[in-house]
């Protein structure tokens, strides 16, 4: 995903001269440096000072340049909410935040530097669009329409290299979800990496005779409540994950969402509003419940009690 | 048409004027911060009334000079001044503060000529960078102007852009400091300590200078010198007093965000001679 996201800003760079980005001493890990080599004068490493790096993406926007603003989760926006809320945010600028290493995709380094909650923020402050890819050509796409889309964003990717999933993203919107695999019995809606865990879910169901539909609902805020809801109508169940606290994240998107058209049982997996740990990031997958193994049974459980 | 400059006499009658906007428009809204927009309304005029290159007509014109009042709880003189510069009628100040107006308590980018919605305080420096590499890169000749309070200077950010105005060599940025040596819980010596201010300032790179806030040719004259200096951002410490105007108000940490009553205001008019 960060090298989507550097090669995006790469194709961006070249056909859009507002394009610009900031660093906060992070640019090398997430690539962004890619940029600062090919354009110096349009990338500004403003050091570990991500308040700052808020502040200045608003005078940009303010002056007609298209600010990519990049670093890891625990720090943008878990140190500026103020700034993401009031300088950007309220003026609804143009800055696109771009945030890596999301949910416990760090691993080892622990809790600290782990995002439970960048979701619930980002998605409860007004004017901001909230995108979680699961993969790399659809970070690629997502980032690429984000530039040519008003108002600001928060994009929340991943670290690991992650498997393919969109082969074609011609059809790829923001703001629409993409149904990757169609369904009867039960609707799986799930962002960024879980989207492939919903997908071997899916697989193994169907040896069960229950047919699930897999939903990539990338784009959180605003979110397309229209796929979600014919979803709903079809299979009268849903399941959501995502590497998140299950407090105000995709499962409480969809959750509120049904609630007000179309009330079914969704069932939310995520993390259970606790701090993550230490860990390989796959162990602490396993560790916290956020695999095709918890998809597989509570989407069991829900179909048989339905 | 772009703003001309005015003779120091004018501008101390715009001063007058916008004084007394300010006064009249927090007792109309029963709230708002009167102290902190009367320590700044001469470096808000010397600033719209003759240094700044904008045209009031033609509020996004791409070369004007920007203005960021990062101490936002100041919108009453940003308003007022406005108003006077001829960006929104005169008559509209008085709905400062009511529901659907405009005029929010902290500037919001609705208002014609407001560049920076401020409110939260620590973040308009960093904005004002950002307008500045904008500049440079565009290869504009605009400057950009930032006021900041020196209660304001208590938050970390305020120093995060410090560093970065002098990395990045911006000439064209004038951060301006209304120092009025009040904050909103009493003396911003007691409060927190800004002492030694100009050696911290200079130990991060920048040129800096010091007024008497209220004397529009020091700063007339500081705001050229700051023009002149190149690869290094310009701060101007200007020395004013909070409440300045209003004897009771003077020195008085209370009125950093208490309306005076409108008789009161009616009073204080009429021995300005309005």
């Amino acid at each position: 995903m960060r090298t989507a996201l550097a090669e995006a800003l790469l194709e961006l760079g070249s056909k859009d001269p507002r394009i610009v980005a900031l660093g906060a001493d992070t640019s090398v890990s997430i690539k962004t440096n890619l940029f600062g080599d090919r354009y110096p004068e349009r990338f500004f490493n403003v050091g570990i000072a991500e308040a700052n790096m808020i502040g200045i993406a608003a005078g940009l926007a303010l002056s007609g340049k298209v600010p990519f603003v990049s670093t890891y989760s625990a720090f943008v926006p878990g140190k500026c909410l103020d700034q993401i809320r009031n300088a950007i945010a309220y003026p609804r600028l143009d800055v696109k935040i771009v945030s890596s290493h999301g949910g416990l995709s760090v691993g080892p380094d622990g809790a600290s530097h782990q995002t439970v909650e960048d979701l619930a923020a980002m998605r409860a402050v007004p004017n901001m669009q909230v995108i979680v890819p699961s993969d790399g050509p659809s970070t690629r796409a997502l980032i690429v329409q984000a530039s040519m889309t008003s108002g600001p964003f928060y994009f929340r990717l991943a670290r690991p290299d992650v498997p393919t999933m969109h082969t074609a993203t011609s059809d790829l919107r923001i703001g629409k979800a993409t149904v990757l695999r169609a369904g009867k019995d039960v609707s799986l809606i799930a962002c960024g990496l879980l989207v492939n865990e919903a997908l071997e879910a899916a697989e193994t169901l169907s040896t069960e005779n229950i047919s699930a539909e897999v939903i990539d609902s990338h784009t959180l805020k605003p979110l397309d409540s229209e796929t979600i809801l014919r979803s709903a109508r079809k299979t009268g169940a849903i399941v959501t994950s995502e590497e998140h606290n299950i407090i105000g994240g995709l499962g409480g998107a969809v959750a509120e969402t049904v609630t007000d058209s179309y009330p079914v049982p969704v069932a939310r997996i995520g993390i259970r509003d606790t701090f993550g740990e230490s860990g390989e990031h796959p162990e602490l997958m396993k560790k916290y419940g956020l695999t095709s193994k918890e998809i597989i049974e509570t989407a069991r459980k829900l179909v048989r009690t339905r | 048409m772009e703003q001309t400059h005015l003779p120091v006499g004018m501008l101390l009658q715009k001063a007058t004027s916008i004084r007394a906007h300010i006064l009249e428009m927090v007792s109309e809204a029963k709230s708002g911060h009167p102290g902190g927009s009367l320590s700044a309304v001469e470096i808000l005029v010397s600033l719209y009334f003759y240094k700044m290159r904008h045209d009031p007509k033609n509020p996004n014109w791409p070369d004007r000079d920007r203005f960021v009042l990062s101490k936002g709880h100041a919108a009453p003189v940003l308003y007022s001044t406005l108003a006077e510069a001829g960006y929104l009628p005169l008559d509209e100040l008085k709905t400062l503060r009511k529901i659907n107006s405009r005029l929010q308590g902290h500037p919001d980018r609705k208002v014609p000529g407001v560049e920076y919605a401020g409110g939260s305080l620590g973040i308009g420096l960093s904005a004002a960078i950002g307008m500045a590499l904008a500049a440079k890169m565009d290869k504009r000749k605009n400057r950009v102007y930032a006021l900041l309070g020196d209660g304001e200077l208590d938050e970390g950010q305020v120093w995060e852009a410090a560093m970065a105005g002098a990395k990045f060599k911006l000439d064209n940025l004038t951060a301006i400091i209304d120092r009025n040596g009040i904050q909103q819980d009493g003396l911003t010596e007691q409060i927190m300590p800004k002492e030694p201010l100009a050696y911290k300032w200079k130990a991060f790179n920048w040129h800096v200078l010091e007024v008497d806030g209220f004397d529009f040719r020091q700063l007339i004259d500081a705001l050229e010198k700051a023009e002149n200096m190149r690869n290094r951002p310009t701060v101007i410490i200007a020395h004013t007093v909070k409440g300045k105007g209003v004897s009771f108000m003077e020195w008085d940490p209370a009125y950093h965000g208490k309306a005076p009553d409108k008789e009161t205001v009616r009073k204080l008019l009429e021995t300005m001679g309005r």
